[in-house]
């Protein structure tokens, strides 16, 4: 892991913009410095689905990252993995995936499926996360050559089946993805893929298949040590993103007294770690939090009240103390996050490694 | 009654298709762009919308074509996810419908039809589905569910599964809610959900249909908004139009309830001659040496590098009995032998190369309008008098440049004679096609 332990990333949660006001919410998380922006997709009432909210994004930003939870316990490996390609495309390589696993029975009728519950979850996880990143391997960089002398478009040997099969001691039904993928390879090799941290582990998630973990505590003190205890578990090879509910003092009132309504509305079923006062407590806190982790994400009470106060006061001062980096013009979300772009686990071709290429053009 | 007696609308309407693979697509010439960075999509969507066009579609295509066994190499290849660009389209767009290609069969209905609602709502009401179903297992061992479908049941399957989304997309109570809960129990899959999202500003999602057997015309005339049609030909069209509307309203739906776009290819220029000769090279680079041994390989199962494109057809006969369906639907299920037979006594009879045989079978023969600006234009009026198709969806031969001179010359000859729009006539695509909404059921 490569991030420089001084200035970290600031992602915001932009589930409460819906889908109406999409394209203003995310050009005003991109203005105010935001990193990425995540996208939420649990089964509720009035939420479109995620990633196309972030891929309707894509085009209309630069340097912001699109991140949106895409569930693997009822969804197609095949599917996600096409989706979360395109997305990357469209994003011009700001695209990532956090991957969840729906422990829902709602979920589990409306597909016609059986409820998926307790460690299989992570098994579907592991399952589908492994799928996808084959896929996404599965075309190598080079693989369009456009050759018009012997009349090809494809070097056929650059594509490659997958032949992925869930393991032994799977629980679901077991099933096999053949591949190769039906789109070329994600301008960023992969996607960085983020998980919750109680997804990730031995047992679990293996910690090798995510390149991020959420980390939430119920309060910002026990958070500073959660990070730590998710760092000695998981090792150094995994970015951390700490989690964090915000309430802050607006439009002339305190948080305290903000009407309970907006605020309920976003933050209800959190078990994250909230801050709830003025913006100066925030940075202190944001200081705090980032010396330990690599990143934090935050979920706004009222979305558009929360990052005027944001914008206006939190990251310009997080900025100037050298706490956050500045945003990256055209950077890929695999920067914001310190990694190098991987070559394909399939690569015939040892010049691609060595020129660490760009994806085809 | 005269709802029962088809009036024509006097105009034709465009649509893009952007195809992503098969040979139409020409990569060899300098103009060729990529097929999947999003400028090639926002250049084309754009140009799309400056000339009125009513919609843009993506095709899908869930398994990679394959030819003697492996990844076929020779034609364009890769395409992103239909929802996914068409959802990035979206925001870079203000009018023009945005149709998805999804597959009943490796899709469930319920995720399918939020998804489908997702884009609609995003982009204001533009969204359609373009219902496919292929089901063989060959396409399925991309997938989880398999490809479990019996082809005799494939229509029945793919209408319990519109029908649920119909149900879904129509649940809402009020604009803002409470859903009704949609059951559906089926042979073929289980569905119990409280659908998450409202209507939109079209109600629903226009569905487009590509069917062509009685059933699938059936299909289309109980269920479809739209046939993307497979009969551009004048006297076909007129034929294919007086069949559909016998069939909608035989399933108790207006005359004009369902419309009809064939696909279709332009090759056009300032003249006619220099279109017929613009032509020829279009064909020389669809159709490459190359690409005409690999389709006859296609269908004698054998490799046949050894032949000459510009001479005879091969003397050898098929390896195999029934063509598989790697290269796609069309191709499945042919009989081999027979048709080797055929297709030599017609190659010989016409004095047609290996080349030039192929390409008078994959070209778009009766699909292009190859011709001068006015005179293409003059042609199309004839369509639009008599009503015989409400548009064209076009298959760009070039991309990302391919609709720049239809849309620079043919559209504004196409609004001088009257028959083609000048301006949308609103925001969403139901609205733009001229579709009535649904009454909720």
């Amino acid at each position: 892991m490569s991030i420089a332990k001084k200035a970290g990333f600031l992602a915001i949660e932009l589930d409460g913009a819906g889908y109406a006001n999409l394209a203003r919410a995310v050009l005003d998380a991109e203005s105010a410095g935001f990193h990425a922006a995540t996208f939420k997709d649990t089964p509720e009432a009035g939420r479109a689905n995620a990633l196309q909210r972030a891929a309707f994004a894509g085009p209309i930003t630069r340097t912001i990252a699109v991140v949106p939870e895409v569930d693997t316990v009822y969804t197609e490996p095949f599917h996600i993995s096409t989706q979360l390609a395109s997305l990357d495309y469209v994003s011009g390589g700001r695209a990532g995936w956090i991957a969840t696993a729906a422990e829902s029975p709602e979920a589990a009728a409306a597909v016609g499926r059986s409820f998926v519950t307790g460690n299989a979850l992570a098994q579907e996880a592991a399952a589908s996360i492994e799928a996808g990143r084959r896929l996404w391997d599965s075309w190598e960089d080079d693989a369009v050559i456009r050759d018009v002398a012997t009349g090809r478009y494809l070097d056929v040997d650059k594509l490659h089946y997958v032949d992925f099969e869930t393991p032994a001691d799977f629980s679901g039904t077991p099933y096999s993805v053949k591949g190769p993928s039906i789109i070329p390879r994600p301008l960023q090799g992969q996607l960085p893929v983020l998980a919750a941290a109680k997804l990730v582990g031995e047992g679990q998630v293996p910690v090798e298949a995510v390149d991020a973990v959420l980390v939430s505590a119920p309060t910002p003190e026990l958070l500073t040590a959660e990070i730590r205890d998710v760092r000695a578990r998981l090792g150094g090879s995994v970015a951390i993103v700490a989690e964090l509910d915000v309430i802050l003092d607006a439009r002339g009132q305190s948080a305290a007294s903000r009407p309970v309504a907006s605020s309920e509305a976003a933050l209800s079923d959190s078990e994250r770690a909230r801050y709830t006062g003025p913006a100066d407590g925030l940075i202190e806190l944001l200081e705090v939090l980032l010396a330990e982790a690599d990143g934090v994400r935050l979920h706004p009470a009222a979305l558009e009240v929360e990052l005027e106060e944001l914008s206006r006061l939190v990251l310009p001062e997080l900025r100037r103390r050298g706490s956050v980096r500045p945003p990256v013009l055209d950077g890929t979300f695999r920067d914001v996050l310190g990694l190098e772009r991987p070559q394909s686990r399939y690569s015939t071709s040892a010049a691609a490694v060595a020129a660490g290429k760009q994806g085809p053009a | 009654m005269t709802r029962d007696i088809f009036q024509p609308s006097g105009r034709i309407q465009f649509g893009i298709f952007f195809q992503g693979v098969n040979s139409g697509t020409i990569w060899k010439a300098a103009e060729s762009g990529s097929q999947t960075d999003f400028e090639s999509f926002r250049h084309i969507v754009q140009t799309a919308e400056r000339g009125k066009f009513a919609a843009f579609f993506l095709g899908e295509g869930l398994r990679l074509r394959e030819h003697l066994g492996r990844p076929h190499a020779l034609d364009v290849a890769g395409r992103p996810d239909a929802q996914t660009m068409l959802a990035a389209l979206a925001s870079v767009t203000k009018n023009i419908g945005l149709v998805a290609t999804q597959n009943t069969t490796y899709n469930d209905p319920a995720d399918l039809a939020h998804r489908l609602s997702s884009l609609d709502l995003i982009s204001g009401g533009r969204a359609a589905w373009n219902v496919v179903t292929t089901d063989n297992a060959w396409t399925g061992a991309n997938f989880r569910r398999g490809g479990y479908l019996d082809h005799a049941d494939r229509y029945k399957h793919a209408e319990a599964f519109v029908e649920t989304a119909k149900r879904i997309w129509d649940s809402w109570d009020t604009p803002t809610g409470p859903a009704r809960r949609v059951v559906h129990q089926g042979q073929h899959y289980t569905v119990d959900v409280t659908p998450r999202l409202p209507r939109s500003a079209q109600y629903r999602p226009v569905l487009f249909q590509a069917g062509d057997s009685p059933e699938g015309r059936d299909f289309a005339a109980r269920q479809a908004d739209v046939i993307f049609s497979a009969h551009p030909k004048f006297d076909d069209a007129v034929e294919f139009r007086r069949d559909i509307v016998s069939r909608s309203v035989a399933a108790g739906r207006g005359a004009n309830a369902v419309q009809i776009m064939p696909a279709s290819e332009f090759i056009l220029a300032a003249t006619d001659q220099e279109a017929q000769e613009k032509k020829a090279w279009v064909r020389s680079l669809q159709i490459g040496p190359q690409q005409a041994i690999a389709y006859l390989e296609q269908f004698w199962g054998r490799e046949l590098s050894s032949y000459d494109p510009d001479g005879p057809l091969p003397e050898i006969d098929p390896v195999v009995e029934e063509t598989s369906e790697t290269r796609g639907s069309g191709f499945h299920g042919a009989k081999a032998r027979q048709l080797a037979d055929q297709w030599r006594a017609e190659a010989k009879d016409k004095g047609l190369s290996i080349r030039q045989f192929v390409t008078s079978k994959t070209a778009r023969i009766d699909a292009t309008f190859t011709g001068s600006y006015t005179a293409v234009a003059d042609h199309l009026a004839e369509y639009a008098r008599v009503g015989a198709v409400d548009g064209f969806n076009i298959s760009p031969w070039l991309i990302p440049t391919g609709l720049d001179e239809i849309v620079n010359h043919l559209v504004p000859e196409l609004q001088d004679r009257g028959v083609y729009p000048t301006e949308y006539r609103g925001t969403t695509l139901r609205e733009n096609l001229g579709l009535e909404t649904p009454v909720r059921s």
